[in-house]
């Protein structure tokens, strides 16, 4: 076992500052205490002095400019499960640790990722992709993993004793016992993690109470970790409150791009793609403006996805300035690459169909787009429609026009022949749709032929219909 | 019972890891057959250029235009390759393409306006994946011509472009140029321009009586 262990410092600020990403100086407000105190600072707030405990007033007056949210414990629960989700193509075996880590076991995918090194880089290379802040240690026991990611980034120790000499060389501090635990031990005169494995069990339990004990067989393996594994759902919802409203579409790429991701995220996970989502756009008076992005085959590549829902979204007419922003995506289906030829010669942009078909639906509407199906009824416009060509309908024996006139308009001048006809043609009765007319194959005087209808027992009135082109 | 259904071949070679090296080689066809034999016979490779762009150019509608291509797409979506139409002037109707032979589940319809039309046409040949692209550009010019040209070689594709006859007189860049025209209650086809071929003055086909 190889249980490694990501921890991502900066989960809250992103998961606050989801909507506008975070500039300049910036803090989070504990969400718990009762008078409105700094929580966390980045790294340009903390250079103004701006520290975790601080009252808001005080961080104000050494940082005026200083920018502030409350911490979103809902949204750094969703964040981190989204990272599970991105951590699940690594291992089968992903665990949340709230509020900011996530271990996993490794051990198992070392071979198939070539060795920790590549495995490690590749689990930091997309991060750092993604744009979020992390440390990363691994041991054979969780526990540890956890406290070393804390204090140690980027360690990795396979051996049982080699983990239990660096514990015992950490402060207490780092140890991961709660504060509470360290203060009262400290007061004993107990400095680093060592002077306390050298305590018989008996007094260590009477001084630090059993969780402590138990918290300190786990870091040095001598009891197991029971971690709970996480399951990528098989459906996607996410959804974005804004504080404001946004207006027009240009400032909800941000979000959109936040939410495309984590639903790719969660599609690595499950080795699926998606084929349809709705994103919902909340305005002010409760209406909503829903838009329907639909693929020609499942997809799962982030950028692709973003780029498809902000074409939507950029085409979209938005009534009103937007409160929140939703994906939904109910189904996910399995992914299947298309299988290509590998000795097929790749000609042109060598785009698949399905690729095609989707970037020209991006650029001109999905209205854009037909198929015509062939349908059994003996009225001349019902017998065409668009729509996905379903089973094979025998066509009519008598010869029919390529080209049909989307309605039937007088014939000017009447047709200097006629070269076959009348064909009565009365249907419709049922449905209200009434027909009853005589169809004729006709010739114009400059050489055309055109079908073209009469009403029954009547020489004049000719209706041209359609084109033999 | 055997609780586990064996696969068939096709359902292990459909698997997305399986590669197979395609199994007919044959030479490349320059051209696809018209349909039309003596037309056929008197076209250079024996057909519509592929990989370039023909233009029919046509006095009305109602000649038999349309019938000239037929044939050639119908062969192509039997063959499952798409074919594409972009921005027909009418509905096309499925009773006679079906009659035509036309396999529907291979024709797309793409309806755009004049400058859309251009984009998805160019687009389609450039593509690779589509047999045929076949557009109704009333107003298209030089510029654009030569661009689906280029797009049609660089995607091996048949572009085949309907205009009306007054465009005769204009410069184009297509590899071949027919005009249908009816004359003493026939349809005719000429050619006007065509690679690789002495342009005759008799007209090449017949259609119509």
């Amino acid at each position: 076992m190889l249980w490694a262990c990501l921890r991502f410092p900066g989960l809250a600020f992103s998961a606050a500052f989801a909507v506008v990403p975070e500039a300049g100086p910036s803090a989070l407000l504990d969400h718990k205490a009762r008078q409105r105190l700094i929580a966390a600072a980045n790294t340009e707030a903390s250079s103004f002095g701006v520290r975790r405990g601080q009252s808001l007033a005080a961080a104000r007056a050494l940082c005026p400019a200083l920018e502030v949210r409350p911490r979103d414990p809902g949204a750094e629960e969703r964040l981190l499960a989204e990272l599970a989700a991105w951590c699940y193509q690594f291992s089968g075996h992903v665990s949340l640790v709230p509020p900011n880590a996530i271990l996993m076991e490794v051990g198992a995918s070392l071979r198939l990722f070539d060795g920790w090194p590549l495995l490690a880089g590749r689990l930091r290379a997309g991060l750092a992709g993604q744009g979020h802040a992390h440390t990363l240690a691994a041991t054979p026991f969780a526990a540890a993993s956890w406290v070393f990611a804390a204090s140690a980034d980027g360690i990795v120790l396979p051996e049982h004793e080699g983990v239990r000499r660096m514990l015992a060389a950490l402060p207490l501090k780092q140890s991961g016992l709660p504060a509470a635990t360290v203060t009262s031990l400290q007061a004993m005169g107990f400095r680093r993690l060592d002077e306390v494995f050298r305590l018989p069990r008996p007094e260590l339990t009477r001084r630090i109470g059993r969780e402590g004990v138990n918290w300190l067989d786990r870091v040095r393996g001598h009891a197991s970790d029971v971690l709970p594994a996480w399951q990528p759902p098989a459906s996607f919802r996410q959804k974005i409150e804004f504080d404001g409203e946004l207006d027009g579409s240009q400032p909800l790429l941000f979000p959109l791009r936040r939410l495309t991701r984590a639903l790719a995220n969660q599609l690595a996970a499950r080795d699926g793609g998606v084929q349809r989502f709705t994103l919902t756009l909340e305005h002010a008076r409760g209406e909503a403006t829903r838009i329907a992005v639909a693929m020609a085959a499942p997809q799962r590549d982030a950028e692709r996805l973003f780029e498809l829902a902000r074409t939507r979204l950029e085409r979209a007419s938005l009534p009103a300035p937007a409160r929140a922003i939703e994906l939904d995506a109910a189904e996910l289906p399995v992914f299947r690459p298309p299988v290509r030829d590998l000795f097929e010669p790749v000609r042109g942009d060598g785009l698949d169909w399905p690729t095609l078909d989707e970037r020209l639906r991006a650029r001109l509407g999905d209205a854009a787009l037909r198929q015509i199906a062939l349908v059994a009824d003996h009225r001349p416009e019902y017998a065409s429609r668009y729509g996905r060509p379903g089973d094979t309908v025998s066509p009519p024996r008598r010869r029919r026009p390529l080209w049909l006139l989307p309605r039937p308009q007088p014939m000017r001048p009447e047709p200097a022949a006629v070269l076959a006809g009348p064909e009565r043609i009365e249907s419709g009765w049922w449905d209200g749709g009434d027909t009853r007319r005589d169809y004729y194959i006709v010739r114009t005087a400059q050489g055309q032929q055109a079908w073209a209808y009469l009403p029954p027992g009547t020489l004049d009135g000719w209706m041209l219909h359609g084109w033999f082109a | 019972m055997n609780a586990i259904a064996t696969p068939t071949l096709a359902q292990v070679l459909d698997h997305p890891g399986i590669w197979r090296r395609s199994a007919d080689r044959q030479p490349r066809v320059r051209a696809l057959s018209t349909g039309w034999t003596s037309l056929d016979a008197k076209l250079p490779g024996g057909g519509w250029p592929q990989g370039a762009l023909s233009e029919i150019l046509f006095e009305h509608d109602g000649l038999g235009e349309l019938d000239l291509v037929m044939p050639a797409l119908a062969a192509l979506t039997q063959e499952h390759r798409r074919v594409i139409f972009v921005a027909p002037p009418y509905l096309p109707y499925a009773p006679a393409l079906a009659a035509a032979g036309v396999d529907l589940r291979f024709l797309h319809e793409i309806h755009a306006g004049s400058t859309e039309a251009a984009w998805s046409m160019e687009q389609c040949l450039r593509s690779g994946c589509c047999g045929a692209v076949v557009g109704w550009l009333p107003e298209i010019d030089y510029r654009s011509l030569r661009r689906l040209q280029l797009a049609a070689e660089s995607g091996d594709a048949c572009a085949m472009l309907f205009r009306p006859a007054a465009h005769a007189a204009q410069n184009s860049p297509a590899a071949l140029r027919l005009k249908v025209s009816n004359s003493d209650e026939a349809t005719y086809v000429d050619v006007l321009k065509s690679r690789g071929l002495l342009t005759t003055t008799a007209p090449l086909l017949r259609m119509r009586a």
